[in-house]
């Protein structure tokens, strides 16, 4: 099976490359531990939380802290296909003779390796704030991220099909990563909000990757399990199709 | 003859701009063939197309018997490319680029090992085959993507612009390399670039283009002598004397004297050069030193389009 060995092999350089930037596995696990226990201690301590969970608002953000760390990995993964595009790798990729969906697929399959790897560190940390982990929270939540960052690095292959140099970074950073950070509910409960706001977070995929993972770690949702899960694997495989559509439609100005 | 690359009327529009226009090439089996042009010309236009990167506007090109637009993915098989720009991961080592690339061009896993050896031994990066890239010259670099491109034995390789930016000790290494390379390999080499000598030195048989035209093509030696100017200089101790007695000879388009040098310019001068000696002898005439100059490729660029390569 080339097209299967071609797609290991592509997911096999997502991974060298991300375990050989060691700079970037320990901001990995630093940026969130930063968000949880500072914001997480700080705004905690300022609101009285009316969730009713025993571990209180840091509990509650650290499923949301996770999906932030997957769609900032995933996402900017994603983008980078811009830098292989600059640094000439991307062609030598290209021409190989696997089709580009493999190419896609390799891709996104990579990405959501490392942002799985990410999100489990996290997940063995839970302890910093109080939570008991069992072995089928980590199952079933190894699912979900796995899901998550499938749909995530896809739109970040989507988002590089279209942009041709790493000047836009920023756009997408305030455009894109952050809105879909805000408004997915790591950080508070979409339950009392004003409509106009309500739309939006429900618009947002990541709002049911983060209840998802809410579900299964603090047994506290807004949504079933089931409807969550549906919801996020329905935007993988949209945006897993997507990328690989319009991937493939992208022929020129590569050499 | 046997061709391994035929293309039929192949273009290439860019909105209103013609990059390639109904270019037909012919490149034999085993040869290393040049296409020289200035940048700009539709050099990496016209490999692109053959690499099945970009899609002809028109025609179409038969790559190892295959068709770049029915069968691009067989055409794949068959060519290695090494681009104008790198196409290298820093952070990935020698070995493990060649490694991925084995994998994606499907070299069957039980002699891969074996191939990765082989080009190894044959590009010389030596230990650094184990570090990362990063840490290459740019001569290494080079190295590493032709050897990468040669490891499922391609039929055809192309090389675009193989020498751009490399210092002059480096590309002589390159150029020994690729003539290695096509006597010992089953391989035809297909080469863009915008330097004559490298064209003159690898190339058996060289297209010029310009402004997305192939203009002419043939071998450098005989583009050369079409021009028909080669140049005979003798330095004799009567030079008035021999000046006077040669406009008898007619095989001399012109003479001048150049200092205390004489120049005749002739065709095909390597015929010429023991009778111009005899010549002189039978005229008493002494002949200190002669010397043949052909005419290289960039005199050839300048008849056929008017400039210098570098002009542009």
């Amino acid at each position: 099976m080339p097209e299967l060995e071609g797609i290991y092999t592509i997911w096999l350089r997502e991974n060298k490359r991300f375990i050989r930037y060691r700079s970037r596995i320990l901001t990995s696990v630093v940026t969130p531990l930063l968000w949880l226990l500072i914001f997480g201690t700080g705004l905690g301590s300022a609101v009285r939380f009316g969730g009713g969970l025993p571990g209180g608002y840091i509990a509650f953000i650290f499923p949301g802290i996770i999906g932030q760390t997957i769609l900032f990995t995933a996402v900017f993964s994603g983008v980078s296909v811009i830098i292989d595009r600059q640094y000439g790798f991307l062609k030598e990729i290209l021409v190989a003779p696997i089709t580009r969906p493999s190419i896609v697929f390799g891709k996104a399959l990579g990405i959501s390796t490392t942002a799985l790897i990410q999100g489990l560190i996290l997940l063995l940390l839970s302890f910093v704030v109080g939570i008991q982990m069992t072995l089928s929270i980590f199952l079933m939540s190894t699912v979900v991220i796995l899901l998550i960052s499938i749909g995530l690095a896809g739109l970040g292959l989507l988002i590089a099909s279209f942009t041709d140099s790493m000047e836009g970074f920023n756009l997408i950073l305030s455009f894109i990563v952050l809105p879909i950070f805000l408004l997915s509910g790591a950080l508070f409960p979409v339950g009392g909000l004003p409509s106009w706001l309500k739309i939006a977070v429900y618009l947002d995929p990541l709002t049911y990757g983060v209840d998802a993972l809410r579900a299964i770690i603090l047994n506290y949702s807004v949504l079933p399990l089931y409807v969550d899960v549906s919801i996020i694997s329905l935007f993988a495989l949209i945006m897993l199709l997507l990328s690989a559509f319009v991937f493939s439609r992208r022929e020129q100005g590569l050499m | 003859m046997d061709y391994i690359i035929e293309t039929k009327n192949i273009t290439k529009k860019y909105d209103n701009f013609t990059a390639v226009d109904s270019v037909n090439l012919k490149v034999p089996k085993n040869s290393v063939y040049g296409i020289l042009g200035p940048n700009g010309a539709g050099k990496t236009t016209l490999i692109s197309m053959l690499c099945t990167i970009l899609h002809p506007t028109m025609g179409t090109a038969i790559v190892n018997g295959y068709d770049v637009l029915k069968n691009p993915k067989e055409v794949r098989k068959s060519i290695g490319i090494v681009f104008q720009s790198r196409a290298l991961d820093d952070i990935l080592t020698g070995r493990e680029h060649l490694q991925m690339h084995a994998s994606l061009y499907g070299v069957p896993k039980d002699i891969r090992k074996k191939r990765i050896e082989e080009i190894l031994d044959l590009i010389s990066l030596g230990k650094k085959a184990d570090e990362f890239v990063k840490t290459y010259s740019g001569g290494m670099k080079r190295r590493l993507e032709i050897g990468r491109g040669l490891i499922h034995h391609p039929k055809v390789l192309f090389l675009d612009e193989p020498t751009l930016g490399l210092d002059p000790q480096t590309r002589e290494s390159i150029w020994k390399y690729i003539q290695e390379l096509n006597q010992n390999q089953d391989v035809t080499v297909l080469m863009t670039t915008h330097y004559m000598e490298e064209a003159d030195k690898l190339c058996d048989e060289v297209s010029i283009i310009n402004q997305g035209h192939i203009i002419t093509t043939d071998s450098p030696s005989n583009l050369k002598r079409e021009l028909k100017a080669d140049t005979i200089t003798v330095r004799v101790d009567k030079p008035d004397k021999f000046m006077e007695e040669a406009k008898k000879l007619d095989f001399i388009k012109e003479i001048f004297l150049m200092d205390s040098e004489i120049k005749l310019m002739v065709e095909r001068g390597e015929n010429l050069v023991a009778e111009v000696v005899n010549f002189a002898n039978s005229n008493q005439i002494f002949v200190n030193s002669i010397e043949l100059e052909h005419p290289n490729l960039e005199d050839v660029f300048i008849k056929y389009t008017g400039t210098t390569i570098s002009e542009r």
